[in-house]
């Protein structure tokens, strides 16, 4: 990611300084967000998934929406306005995924799609993979198990 | 049941107006944030605090990023309870190998399916 793409990720989030609006729109959407993840989550129970079933299925589910709404060119509209409400649900992952693979189509399906689209879940992938082999190692050796 | 989908708003948009405070006062980028959520849902998940969480909040705190930490860090947990030491490096990934595969998935299809919009 070079410095353009960066600060244009940075200004998509934090477009103005107006925190006593931005606040309470992130906790809005961010809620809003969260509640259609209940909803899901009582529709797949419902249906019969048990309660891990169900909440992975809602993950797939926020996903998928997220990723279609990023195609749609329609999440970047709520992201104006959601902030942190945006990106910090796993709607935000996925966009994260899917934004630089459709940005980056024209450079190819190689060194485009593919490689751009861990720009940024790249990295939370990494890290959030250290931490829980450091969190596995402590179990080993403490026996927390 | 009205009260399960208020618990999930307000937890979850807890999460996010956090994250927008972090945003507008620090210099933490959306990058960071990403990053720092998946690590703290971790860290909070290890701790043994996450989880009573999501049973509380539901969807309010299993869909925000921490959740997904919180998932890494479960998995881990499970996978060296059931197989030892290889579920060190097992645990995290296999746990949470759903929302990246989909993540994948469904990012490459919007990108065969969708052009880039000029954005200026």
């Amino acid at each position: 990611m070079d410095k353009q793409e960066y600060s244009k990720l940075t200004d998509k989030v934090s477009q103005n300084s107006k925190s006593y609006l931005n606040i309470p729109k992130a906790f809005v959407i961010g809620g809003l967000i969260c509640t259609l993840g209940q909803l899901l989550l009582n529709l797949y129970m419902y249906w019969g998934a048990d309660k891990e079933l169900a909440s992975t299925l809602v993950s797939v589910t926020l996903v998928f929406l997220s990723a279609l709404f990023t195609g749609l060119d329609l999440y970047d509209n709520i992201a104006k306005h959601g902030g942190a409400g945006t990106l910090v649900p796993i709607t935000g992952f996925a966009n994260a995924v899917a934004a630089p693979a459709i940005e980056f189509k024209t450079e190819g399906f190689i060194l485009g799609v593919g490689a751009k689209m861990f720009t940024i879940a790249g990295s939370v992938i990494v890290y959030g993979t250290l931490a829980s082999v450091v969190y596995g190692l402590i179990i080993v050796i403490f026996k927390l198990y | 049941m009205f009260i399960e989908y208020l618990k999930a708003f307000l937890i979850g948009g807890l999460f996010c107006a956090v994250g927008q405070v972090l945003i507008d006062y620090t210099k933490l980028t959306p990058a960071r944030i990403l990053v720092g959520y998946v690590v703290a849902g971790v860290v909070l998940g290890a701790l043994g605090v996450y989880q009573p969480l999501v049973d509380f909040a539901g969807a309010g705190a299993s869909v925000p990023l921490t959740g997904f930490g919180n998932l890494l860090a479960s998995g881990v947990r499970k996978a060296v309870s059931e197989d030892g030491f290889i579920g060190v490096l097992t645990g995290g990934l296999v746990a949470s190998a759903a929302g990246i595969t989909a993540a994948v998935l469904f990012g490459f299809i919007m990108a065969v399916l969708f052009k880039s919009k000029d954005k200026s």
